[in-house]
């Protein structure tokens, strides 16, 4: 086993700090998440659901937290509940409610999001049941001090170390950025 | 037990409550800072009436109170009472949701504020992020607001507040990139997104982050400091609320209490993003030049600041008793405003004694009660000192400048502050790298 994970482990164990992921706040969560996910594909009214998408978002960023991933959760409130559903509901404010919610559904998608969902549910049973083999039967915990550094230390690399995801994060980074670009040549007509 | 509540108040080895996984100490700093907070909001009310008031050369409010000092409390009292208007053809659900999704955003911020090394609720590894994380969130209350209320100007008010959000957000999340790149210019070579880890980096560096690389620091900071007056919605960025354009923006057609939520969420988000200025860039609880009159004494001539202020508003509020018109009209509110200076007095009484036995210079019981106490004090002092000085500064804005046009607004967004933002960003990197 990695040496900096086993430590991370042996430290989470000393601390002697009752843990705060305690299962009732996974059940709350979780359930949160699921409900108002539902609403998201149920509610007529697109506002309505865009709203209910923040809440799963956030309820998202409650796990995250469970899960000692400070920097993720913050990252997902900053980038998902903050920006891009700002920019969702700024489209949707903009469209008639009135007429669209009484459109029907003209395009014929649900027995493929049927199979998609189907699949995804088989996929989280097997995982229920083989669990136990799949995966390892604690939680590895890093420090929380150092989790943010951490995870700068795996795409930069640390002193005298390459980092091991720099390649793909700097491809990452261009891939995001051409599509930027792509958008505003798209808009623009004259440049 | 009392040294149990010293450990908490003071800086030997003491730690915040959401450290010591205390949960009873966080609900008693919760409560603390959320009355502080609304304190301070009603203050600020009062204050930028007055302020706007005088630059205007007008009085401001007068008759509620002594110099309208009690005017705060009868418009509380008069929003609470007004009828709380719900559209017929408004979203009901949404209308009554949107004032607290502002709310609860720009007070859940204060979780992570440092009002000193141990003076904060929680200190979390990223606590830079969820306060602008979560302070992000406030508009969508004011979106949410504009729609619902299935009204013209509201929605245009809407729009333009998730526009103008959008764009300044950036840039401000640039220049705080710049301050935290700064935070790892120190021997362990890692910086640090913590809030009281960003103070404790200026307090080892031995200098504020805004006289860092001058002027590059000084920069970030400028830009900062316009970014989060758009922010806030404030003046001269006011675009969502332009009273001469959209009677009154998203509120338009809010009354009664829920109007005056909207009010407490703006106040409460402009401490807020002031508060992250502070932190990032002006040394949070630390007191003026720390490294340069440092000692025994300078620590007690500092220390005497908090008692003096309160001296000096009891002084203003006695001089106010005398001057007052010799008319028995005038007898109440005499009496009220020499019980308001006596209080002041006390207040400034009580602060100088603690100063006094406090002092760190009896060194053998350094680590007494009182030393801490004083110590708590002064942290939590200057660090809402220099908060202050921005909310005057916010006041200062309105009143001087005119404002923006929309387009004119984005321009400046994105065409002047993002590129600079950038280029800081950049040559901070580049004269980190040179000088460590």
């Amino acid at each position: 086993m990695n040496p900096a994970l086993n430590s991370g482990l042996n430290s989470a164990v000393n601390a002697g700090m009752a843990p705060v992921a305690t299962p009732w706040f996974f059940y709350v969560l979780a359930g949160l998440a699921v409900v108002s996910g539902l609403l998201v594909i149920t509610r007529r009214n697109a506002v309505h659901s865009a709203l209910a998408l923040i809440v799963t978002l956030l309820a998202v960023t409650g796990l995250y937290l469970m899960l000692y991933a400070p920097f993720v959760a913050a990252v997902q409130i900053f980038v998902y509940a903050g920006g891009i559903m700002l920019l969702f509901l700024f489209v949707i404010m903009l469209v008639n409610i009135e007429r669209s919610s009484k459109d029907r559904q003209f395009n014929r998608m649900w027995p493929v999001g049927l199979a998609a969902a189907c699949a995804l549910l088989a996929l989280f049973v097997s995982a229920f049941v083989k669990g136990k083999a799949l995966f390892p039967d604690r939680m590895i915990s890093l420090p929380e001090s150092s989790n943010t550094q951490q995870i700068a230390g795996m795409l930069y690399g640390e002193a005298g170390r390459m980092g091991e995801y720099t390649f793909a994060f700097e491809i990452a980074s261009l891939l995001l950025l051409v599509a930027i670009l792509g958008a505003v040549i798209m808009t623009k007509k004259k440049i | 037990m009392p040294n149990f509540i010293m450990s908490y108040l003071g800086i030997k080895d003491a730690i915040t409550p959401g450290a010591a996984g205390s949960q009873f100490w966080a609900l008693v700093y919760v409560f603390i800072i959320f009355a502080g907070v609304s304190v301070a909001v009603m203050a600020m009310n009062w204050l930028e009436r007055k302020a706007l008031a005088h630059f205007q050369i007008r009085l401001g409010p007068m008759r509620v109170g002594p110099h309208g000092l009690l005017q705060p409390i009868a418009d509380a009292i008069k929003l609470m009472l007004k009828e709380d208007i719900i559209p017929a053809e408004a979203d009901q659900f949404v209308f009554w949701v949107a004032p607290l999704i502002g709310l609860l955003a720009a007070f859940t911020v204060y979780t992570v504020i440092p009002f000193g090394p141990s003076q904060a609720v929680s200190d979390m590894n990223i606590g830079i992020l969820f306060m602008l994380g979560v302070s992000s969130l406030g508009v969508l209350g004011i979106v949410v607001a504009g729609w619902a209320s299935n009204s013209h100007y509201p929605l245009i008010g809407a729009l333009r507040s998730s526009a103008q959000m959008v764009s300044y957000e950036v840039a401000m999340g640039l220049a705080v990139v710049s301050a935290i790149l700064m935070t790892s210019l120190n021997a362990a070579g890692t910086g640090t997104l913590s809030m009281i880890g960003i103070v404790q980096a200026q307090q080892q560096q031995g200098v504020w982050f805004i006289f860092k690389f001058f002027p590059l620091g000084l920069i970030a900071f400028g830009i900062f400091a316009i970014a989060m007056i758009a922010e806030t919605n404030r003046a001269p960025f006011d675009m969502a609320e332009a009273e001469s354009e959209l009677t009154a923006g998203y509120h338009t057609e809010y009354s009664g209490l829920r109007w005056s939520l909207f009010m407490l969420a703006e106040y409460a988000a402009m401490i807020a993003v002031s508060s992250i200025a502070v932190a990032l860039w002006l040394g949070g609880w630390m007191r003026p030049f720390p490294n340069l009159l440092h000692g025994p004494a300078w620590d007690f001539i500092f220390s005497l600041f908090p008692s003096f202020t309160f001296l000096g508003l009891a002084a203003i509020a006695v001089v106010g008793t005398v001057r007052m018109p010799a008319h028995s009209f005038f007898k109440i509110q005499r009496i009220g405003l020499a019980a308001f200076a006596a209080v002041l007095g006390f207040i400034a009484l009580l602060l100088l004694v603690i100063a006094v036995a406090g002092r760190s210079a009896d060194a053998g019981v350094a680590a007494s009660s009182a030393a801490r106490f004083r110590e708590g004090i002064d942290y939590v002092y200057w660090f809402v000192f220099k908060v202050a000085i921005f909310m005057y500064l916010f006041i200062w804005y309105r009143a001087t400048w005119p404002r923006y046009r929309f387009d004119q607004l984005m321009k400046i967004g994105w065409k002047v502050m993002l590129p600079i933002s950038l280029v800081v960003l950049i040559a901070t990197a580049i004269v980190g790298v040179l000088v460590s």
